[in-house]
């Protein structure tokens, strides 16, 4: 036990979970994760992200499919035995036990003796930047540090796969931002296998080699961060993640690669087909974000009126109602003297590049 | 849980509030108490002479001290018992869906909604020289001889174990309750086994709820009276039975009254040494 583990894979194969309750909280999931890779698992509240969490760590046994760590199938190891490392949402540290005590905690677990323990915790608190407070209790630590006392204690066993669930849920943004790259530190020089749990898309992104992106217990889109937000699969991954205008239209004419879509805005632009193949004459939603829209002078785009204009720094959003009367926003990049545009100005609008319109069959 | 808003400082309330409960306290509490205190300063019945007689003559009264120290150790033994039979059942209950909860707490609180003197009696059926365990016992041929039960020290153990689990129980429950179930989780993550997740983080933390129910439990234990007396029979004295013998049949009130005092101080005493235990595993679980 006592040389790093660091950098098994793990394969959830074809896992499905219904609770004794009847609800089916995650259904045939497939992650191949390689080891030292960081994955994010992205989805609304709700959508099985604890539960499969949970799985892998051994609290739960999932109703159908596989955990492989390594090479070795886990199923029936409890989890004290899969060496495993969590940090839970709200740090679920040992409140009577001294922070050097809970960093140890897992070390004294496997008997390892109590100089080399202390040596141990010593140097993971360290590692963590929290030197000198190995004998306070957790009550007397801010959220930010107890937080960096729970990863030396899922860190101290060495674990093959470290587990967060929703690890910045509870801290305020600067602290956010310091402990998310605190983690990715953390996790190169230690190359663990990691699974981070969260809800909110710019930490997946920032964060993960990959994302897997989950809804309603399954996966929609397992990829790279830039798969993800550029080439969403389904129209859920591409409205969740990021911002994104859907517009509704009928398809004119469509191969594999490229599909010629009738705007019910008014005008026909190309589109990249996202979610599989098209059917000539069937209604789909165009999703293009306010960034890949552009203000164009010819004839080519739809027609629009400018509403609102919100200068948010950087960019510019300006809210544009379309001629079916739904409206859409178009991001600005604010470079130089940006052109100020009135309220109630007559433009026209088209996506950036045909690759930049995703086109998914419309579900009614 | 730190959004919602702070509950108005206590001490902020006009003292003026607790008046009527601290009147209520003076009058039927400390009164009594004090004339207590008076009586048992005298060293004849007629009140005549004042002096330290009466507790002279219960602590140097090797009787008197044997049923002082009988019944602390009843009370003990009472304790024990409720608490090795108590925690498995709380334990149990933060386990169970919300179903087999409602019975536990059924169950754990029955004893309180019968009578005392109805249980007593029930238990007397059941521990008798032809009760309930001597008939199934040598029905089944194990024993040939009824067993003495009843009568003994072990059978007013049993019953009062039975009588005073609630005491013990609900504030097990209770601080099983706070415990975060994700405590549970971390410690089997960091790769201890359930034996070392109850002794190293569930006893510890729930040891509040421990000191609560032992000292409930003790001083209800030592005091019963009537379970006391109809199990224990003639043979065994405990201190209310003494109490009730100098102060009712012998009319030796100065007595009786000392006998209360350090019936009092000793009891006082077992339950500091409760609490100090308490404080020393360091004040957690309750903050
Ligand atoms: N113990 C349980 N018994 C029955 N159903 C449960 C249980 N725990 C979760 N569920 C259900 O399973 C589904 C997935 O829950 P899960 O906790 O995995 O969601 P989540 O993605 O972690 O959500 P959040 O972001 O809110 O934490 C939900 O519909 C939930 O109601
Ligand atoms: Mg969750």
């Amino acid at each position: 036990m006592a040389e790093a583990q660091g950098g098994r894979s793990l394969v959830v194969d074809a896992v499905t979970h219904r609770y004794p309750s009847g609800a089916l909280a995650v259904e045939n999931i497939n992650l191949d994760v390689k080891g030292g890779e960081i994955i994010a698992l992205l989805g609304p509240s709700g959508c099985g992200k604890t539960t499969l969490l949970r799985i892998i760590a051994g609290f739960i046994a999932q109703t159908q499919g596989r955990i492989i760590i390594g090479d070795d199938i886990v199923d029936s190891l409890p989890p004290n035995k899969r060496a495993v490392g969590i940090v839970f949402q709200n740090y679920a540290l040992f409140p009577h036990l001294s922070i050097s005590e809970n960093v140890a905690y897992g070390l004294a677990a496997r008997g390892i003796d109590k100089a080399t323990r202390q040596r141990e915790a010593q140097r993971l608190l360290e590692l963590v930047q929290l030197p000198g407070m190995a004998e306070r209790l957790p009550r007397q630590l801010s959220g930010g540090q107890q937080q960096r006392v729970a990863l030396a204690r899922a860190l101290a066993i060495k674990p093959s796969v470290l587990l967060l669930d929703e690890p910045f849920a509870a801290l305020d943004k600067n602290l956010r931002l310091d402990m998310q790259i605190e983690v990715k530190r953390l996790q190169r020089v230690s190359g663990i296998t990691t699974l981070i749990v969260t809800h909110d898309q710019e930490e997946a992104l920032s964060m993960a080699d990959r994302v897997a992106v989950l809804s309603h217990g399954k996966l929609e889109q397992f990829g790279s961060p830039s798969d993800v937000y550029d080439r969403p699969q389904t129209l859920f991954v591409n409205t969740f993640v990021g911002s994104t205008n859907r517009m509704p239209g009928v398809v004119v004419s469509a191969d594999r690669t490229a599909a010629k879509v009738r705007l019910d805005a008014g005008a026909e632009i190309i589109a990249r087909p996202a979610g599989g193949a098209l059917s000539e004459g069937g209604r789909v939603t165009v999703c293009i974000r306010p960034e890949h829209l552009q203000f164009v002078g010819d004839e080519t785009g739809f027609a629009g009126v400018v509403g609102m204009s919100l200068p948010l720094g950087a960019t510019v959003v300006h809210e544009v109602t379309t001629a079916d009367g739904s409206g859409v926003k178009v991001s600005q990049a604010r470079i130089g003297e940006t052109r100020a545009l009135e309220n109630g100005a007559a433009v026209r609008l088209a996506p950036l590049a045909p690759s930049l319109a995703n086109a998914f069959p419309a579900t009614l | 849980m730190g959004a919602a808003p702070a509950p108005r400082d206590v001490t902020s309330y006009g003292m003026g509030l607790a008046a009527p409960l601290a009147l209520f306290f003076l009058v039927f509490f400390v009164a009594p108490l004090l004339q207590l205190l008076w009586l048992s300063l005298h060293n004849d019945t007629a009140g005549l002479h004042w002096g330290l007689g009466q507790y002279l003559h219960f602590l140097t009264d090797p009787f008197s001290l044997g049923v002082l120290g009988s019944t602390l150790l009843l009370g003990a033994e009472v304790t024990a018992v409720c608490l090795v039979l108590g925690f498995p059942i709380a334990w149990l209950y933060q386990r169970v869906g919300p179903k087999l909860q409602t019975v536990i707490i059924l169950i754990v609180l029955l004893p309180l909604l019968t009578s005392v003197v109805v249980r007593t009696f029930a238990w007397i059926v059941i521990l008798g020289r032809q009760g309930i365990i001597n008939a199934t016992l040598q029905s089944l041929g194990i024993i040939d001889t009824p067993l003495k039960l009843l009568y003994t020290q072990f059978g007013v153990v049993i019953a009062l174990a039975q009588v005073q689990m609630p005491l013990m129980t609900l504030p097990l429950i209770t601080a099983l309750g706070r415990i975060d179930p994700n405590l549970d989780d971390a410690s089997c993550s960091l790769g201890a086994g359930s034996w070392r997740t109850f002794f190293r983080i569930v006893l510890p933390l729930s040891l509040p709820g421990v000191i609560a129910g032992c000292t409930l439990t003790y001083a209800a234990a030592i005091t019963a009276f009537i379970t006391q007396s109809l199990i224990g029979g003639g043979q065994m004295l405990f201190m209310p039975m003494y109490l009730y013998q100098q102060a009712s049949t012998l009319q030796n009130w100065p007595f009786a009254a000392a006998i209360s005092i350090i019936f009092l101080l000793a009891v006082l005493a077992v339950v500091s040494v409760f609490t100090t235990l308490g404080r020393l595993s360091r004040g957690y679980g309750g903050a």
